[in-house]
């Protein structure tokens, strides 16, 4: 039998031959920050391993990044479900691509199809933040950043997730340089020195883990250069 | 004559490709069954807290005119979901192929994917036809797609510029299936500050200098008084061999440049009394 609820009382979005609850929503923030910082010759990308939701701490060990090739990852904030989804999808995708192909996908494709892939669920949308982060044709360090349905833009350095506020503009008071679209062009890129760059992030970490409480635990960080990528792992606060 | 074999662009491969590879991952295509939609009774209400829910990011101010030399076509370049500002970089020209310019104002999302799409389009239309598309073939392109998606929430606000045998063409696309060809338009939440600037300034036999700085001060003057614009003037210049970048300037660095002196900014100066 179909039981229908009628439209329009709240956010109520039953479907057919279903009855929610009046506060049901498809969506749950668990949280997490992921930062990328470019250079020259590398990439560091890092991301908190705590997942909660609301007050509560789910697990203090789930990795929100995940290793597409060795130059290309992807780090996912927020919405553990969809990100589990997005993350498998586009894994499957590289898949066929290597099969196909017979190489990984560059980060530039790999950018451009986490963007059409988020686009794709642009009236249901997957409710994560991304970071596409690797190492370019030429072998400089590249940071796409996205919004949750797929527009997106290379930069230098990039923080998403729920310590944004807090990391961003300090990332922005070291890194930034000219804009990229000023003519004539200049460096839009401050590039450390890779172990300043891992400090910087670390750093970034400690404190965003004082004020976030969404960020703590352990922190992962991979180091992608032209010999692979290396994994480091940094203690937080557990409370 | 020898022709080529373009046998590859049409639809059978993809029905091949589409065997290979099971239907969902095959979904990528973008025809309009294959955006998966929320098993709800009430997409409007959905729809809605699902964007207060992500605030994806808007673009905002944006103009474009026709005049004597070609079509001048400027933006700013803030991005911002919510109050926050989540780029002060954003390309919101985008280049759709060497002769036809896109603007975003909206959301950039929507912008950027439907403009590449269109530009696919282009593309595809040109090596169907040996010859490239014109302005007004490729404005409704877009407004038919934009169209077969009203009431699903989409949110785009574009010109379209550029220059074909007809001459220079300029097109307003939204994303309620619009489409209108003018002189002078200007999109975004900033467009009001800009029209003042730019219909202050416009002839149509001002010469190219002129139309290049009335551009970025349209804009300049839209992002100082917008909370929602601001970051880089870019401004573009199409003619028939094309369009070319010919500005992009920090807009802290216009601030100096027009008022050089703090007193004599409007917003400045001491009381008369």
């Amino acid at each position: 039998m179909t039981i229908i609820v009628p439209s329009g009382t709240g956010n109520v979005y039953a479907g057919s031959g279903t009855i929610q609850h009046p506060s049901w929503s498809p969506y749950d923030e668990n949280g997490g920050t992921c930062v990328a910082v470019s250079g020259n010759d590398y990439c560091v990308v890092a991301s908190s391993n705590r997942l909660s939701t609301g007050f509560s701490i789910l697990t203090r060990d789930e990795s929100k990044i995940i290793k597409m090739s060795h130059k290309c990852v992807i780090a996912t904030a927020n919405c553990q479900a969809d990100r589990k989804t997005l993350q498998k999808t586009l894994q499957t995708r590289h898949i066929m691509y290597m099969h196909n192909h017979g190489k990984p996908m560059s980060v530039a494709a790999m950018a451009q199809l986490v963007s059409n892939t988020l686009y794709y669920k642009r009236f249901f949308p997957y409710y994560t933040y991304n970071l596409v982060c690797g190492l370019d044709e030429e072998g400089k360090g590249a940071v796409y950043t996205y919004d949750p349905v797929g527009s997106y833009e290379r930069t230098g350095y990039s923080c998403e997730g729920t310590g944004k506020d807090l990391i961003q503009p300090v990332l922005d008071n070291q890194l930034k340089a000219s804009s990229p679209l000023v003519l004539p062009a200049e460096n839009w890129m401050t590039a450390l020195p890779m172990d300043d760059a891992v400090d910087l992030v670390k750093d970034a970490f400690v404190s965003a883990g004082e004020r976030d409480i969404y960020t703590g635990d352990v922190v992962e960080l991979l180091i992608i250069t032209k010999d692979g990528v290396r994994t480091e792992h940094l203690d937080l606060k557990k409370d | 004559m020898d022709r080529m074999d373009l046998s590859c662009l049409e639809s059978a491969p993809r029905s091949r490709a589409a065997e290979l590879c099971p239907a969902d991952l095959m979904s990528q295509s973008v025809s309009g069954s294959s955006f998966p939609l929320p098993q709800v009774q009430d997409m409007d209400a959905f729809q809605r807290d699902a964007m207060a829910y992500i605030k994806p990011n808007h673009g905002t101010t944006t103009l474009g005119f026709i005049f004597e030399h070609g079509v001048i076509v400027a933006v700013d370049s803030r991005a911002s979901s919510g109050t926050y500002i989540s780029s002060q970089t954003v390309k919101k020209v985008i280049e759709i192929n060497p002769f036809l310019l896109g603007t975003m104002a909206g959301g950039a999302a929507d912008c950027q994917f439907w403009q590449r799409n269109l530009g696919m389009r282009c593309r595809l239309y040109e090596l169907n036809n040996n010859r490239r598309i014109s302005v007004r073939a490729a404005s409704k392109l877009l407004a038919n797609t934009m169209f077969s998606y009203k009431g699903m929430g989409l949110s785009m606000g574009t010109m379209i510029a550029g220059y074909d045998p007809t001459g220079p063409a300029l097109w307003y696309v939204d994303s309620d299936g619009q489409r209108t060809s003018g002189k002078v338009f200007s999109v975004g939440s900033g467009s009001l500050y800009a029209y003042g600037v730019l219909d202050n300034g416009y002839k149509w036999d001002m010469a190219v200098e002129d139309a290049i700085e009335l551009g970025q001060r349209s804009i300049y003057h839209a992002t100082f008084r917008d909370a929602v614009s601001g970051g880089t003037v870019s401004v573009y210049h199409v003619t028939k061999d094309g369009w070319t970048k010919v500005r992009g300037v920090d807009v802290g660095q216009l601030h100096y440049k027009y008022y050089p002196e703090c007193d004599l900014h409007p917003c400045h100066g001491k009381p008369p009394i």
